[in-house]
């Protein structure tokens, strides 16, 4: 049996969205931008696609601009934020940010940008006193992610944009796990920008989104053609795009489904997981966190270990562990936490989506302890059995 | 996923001699679960002094596992003088090698081995050897000065970067990469001046092969050329072709031909390969 939890890496492209993108593979081959009937057919397609993608969101359609990935869109909001007033030299973000934000917002600090990042508690959870207290004048962008992508624990993403909108502070919110996910709704939640990844929501890999409320000042990030407004310059990824609405306009239509169906799952492999195995223990808030992801740390044991053991049965799962970062290190997350680096080296990271069943799931139940004590058998520092 | 060798995943899935000998004669511990490995060896000898049964117990990876797997193979049937002989690259060799990454796991191997080794000459007192004779140069993974000249000298190491994939020290915060540059020059320094010829790989793949032209080209070449004013950019690397472009001094001078063939090319061909050819960018 194969079973796939590792939706928060990627998603399988739903068989829906495969075939919606396909004609344009083939005979709807025109650039939206001409003028001929060619492009004109293909063009009403981007304008479908883009009101299901504002759709899932509740935003206005020419507030979506179609980007390569949720990286590209997360770039596009902080350099095009920052290069929008570029007198404020100020940017705060969060320890626990994907790379795509972290890493964008500390390349900054080479052109005499300052960066904050506030700290979270040993639940993930964020102090927004401490976001409060860091708001400055002389700020620029504020960028906090909706959910994360190791834990799952949601940010209270509404609250923390009113504040930052109280200061007049343009803000942005990594959303790529969030989208899809739980319900979002930017009417609602003053952002300014918000990213989104197809990927992660069953269209393709190589297409995402950037959302950006009217009146927001963004300057482009990649400069050219007239597309997308002038936001967003080069030829329309059209079949990609398709998809990604295709994918969108499900996810809206099952959003509430899919939310039981996989907190269903998920809180049954959590709970079998944390009673069979010993010396477990759960990352991440339990309650305000995503419905499909789970982080449980397995004591004495390290991640690589357990995930290539997984992998042996058929089952795809992730880990913050240092050997399988690639650094020497375990995650920033469980860093950032405060998990035991002990603990920080066997989390699993499982996050499931529609397409899992219970009879995956039993699977997982099934193998997973033996593996935990097997791999505990090894090591010089499990707690002798009996002991 | 790492590219592990057959060998790798039979061992880690299939690990040899593990768990406890309750009399062993020698115990060694190395690393602790913090660094995110660690390894207890231990060995009991047979009347004539060979090891005739070891065992370990690892926390570790994938890899970590499988190289404490094949050290207990290893030394099976060996005098202790004979185990002592056994070289970290002994231990990713017995595995099909091991990436580069992960070398840290065949160090930890032998240094547990030599823990072990210790500690029976010592009457088995001591469960862990003490590391205070030599000076911790990486205190987020408590590495010292000794384990870094050692994994510099028996692996030909040249970067920290390097330094990290053997023995971790480095892989934390970052603040003693300054330290481990002084250790590499100063052994590196020591270990050139012993060599009567230059060692030279005998085999490469792409990747090594313009890794190791960058190192050459950064090591041997650009200093020479920026004592006169000059310098050289790497253009591309084809196989045993190498493009450069002169700069500086070098784009105008009249020898500049003779830089090319007789520095940059003959030290190309010392310390890569003999069939290198260099060809400068055509403008």
């Amino acid at each position: 049996m194969e079973v796939y939890l590792d939706n928060n890496a990627t998603t399988r492209t739903a068989p829906e969205v495969v075939e919606a993108m396909a004609p344009f593979f083939g005979v709807e081959y025109g650039n939206p931008s001409s003028m001929h009937n060619f492009g004109g057919r293909v063009k009403k397609h981007i304008d479908e696609a883009r009101e299901k993608a504002a759709a899932l969101i509740n935003a206005d359609p020419a507030e979506i601009v179609f980007t390569s990935c949720g990286t590209e869109s997360d770039n596009m909001a902080i350099r095009g934020a920052l290069e929008a007033e570029p007198e404020k030299r100020h940017i705060i973000t969060s320890k626990v940010e994907h790379p795509a934000v972290l890493a964008a917002s500390r390349y900054m600090k080479r052109f005499g940008y300052r960066v904050t990042e506030l700290s979270v508690d040993g639940q993930g959870m964020l102090d927004l006193n401490e976001l409060r207290a860091s708001i400055s004048d002389d700020t620029a962008l504020v960028s906090l992610m909706w959910a994360n992508n190791e834990t799952g624990v949601l940010f209270p993403i509404k609250e923390a944009a009113e504040i930052a909108q109280s200061k007049g502070v343009p803000f942005h919110t990594d959303a790529v796990q969030a989208v899809g996910k739980i319900p979002i709704d930017v009417k609602k939640t003053p952002v300014n920008m918000l990213s989104i990844s197809g990927h992660k929501l069953h269209a393709p890999k190589g297409v995402g989104v950037f959302y950006a409320r009217r009146g927001t000042a963004v300057m482009p990030f990649m400069h050219g053609g007239h597309q997308e407004n002038g936001r967003r310059a080069g030829t329309e990824n059209v079949p990609y795009i398709v998809g990604l609405g295709r994918a969108a306009e499900i996810a809206a239509a099952n959003i509430d489904s899919e939310f039981e169906h996989t907190k269903k799952l998920r809180d049954r492999l959590e709970s079998a997981l944390l009673e069979k195995c010993p010396d477990t223990r759960l990352n991440g808030h339990t309650e305000l966190r995503l419905p499909n992801t789970s982080n449980v740390s397995f004591e004495f044991i390290e991640g690589e270990a357990i995930l290539l053991m997984l992998d042996n049965v058929g089952i795809a799962a992730s880990s913050g562990s240092a050997c399988t970062s690639g650094s020497l290190e375990p995650s920033h997350v469980m860093r950032a936490m405060g998990v035991p680096f002990t603990a920080a080296h066997g989390s699993i990271r499982f996050s499931l989506s529609r397409y899992n069943t219970q009879e995956e799931i039993e699977y997982v139940i099934e193998k997973m302890p033996p593996i935990a004590e097997r791999l505990r058998a090894m090591s010089p520092f499990a707690p002798k059995k009996g002991a | 996923m790492w590219d592990y060798t057959e060998k790798v995943k039979d061992h880690f899935l299939n690990p040899r001699n593990t768990g406890v000998i309750e009399d062993a004669h020698g115990v060694g511990q190395v690393g602790s679960m913090a660094c995110g490995d660690a390894l207890k060896l231990m060995f009991r000898l047979d009347a004539e002094g060979r090891i005739e049964d070891a065992r370990f117990q690892t926390f570790g990876c994938a890899s970590a596992i499988a190289s404490s797997s094949a050290l207990t193979e290893m030394i099976k049937g060996k005098t202790l003088e004979e185990a002592s002989t056994i070289t970290n690259q002994d231990i990713a060799d017995y595995l099909g090698g091991l990436p580069e990454q992960k070398m840290h796991c065949s160090v930890m191997g032998m240094e547990a081995l030599q823990a072990a080794i210790e500690n029976y000459k010592a009457g088995g007192e001591a469960g862990n050897v003490e590391k205070t004779d030599s000076r911790v140069v990486c205190s987020c993974f408590g590495v010292t000065e000794k384990e870094i000249e050692r994994a510099i000298a028996d692996n030909d190491l040249r970067t920290v970067e390097q330094v990290t994939h053997y023995t971790k020290a480095g892989g934390g915060c970052g603040g003693c990469h300054s330290d481990i540059e002084g250790i590499i020059a100063r052994v590196r320094s020591g270990l050139e001046q012993g060599e009567t010829t230059r060692k030279r790989p005998t085999k490469l793949t792409n990747i090594q092969r313009i890794k190791l032209v960058e190192e050459v080209v950064e090591r041997e070449i650009r200093p020479q050329l920026k004592r006169d004013g000059g310098d050289i950019e790497l253009v591309d690397i084809d196989g045993p072709r190498v493009v450069v472009a002169m700069r500086g001094a070098c784009s105008k001078c009249s020898v500049a031909q003779f830089t090319l063939r007789d520095v940059v090319e003959a030290k190309l061909r010392e310390f890569v390969s003999e069939d290198i050819v260099v060809e400068e960018e055509s403008k």
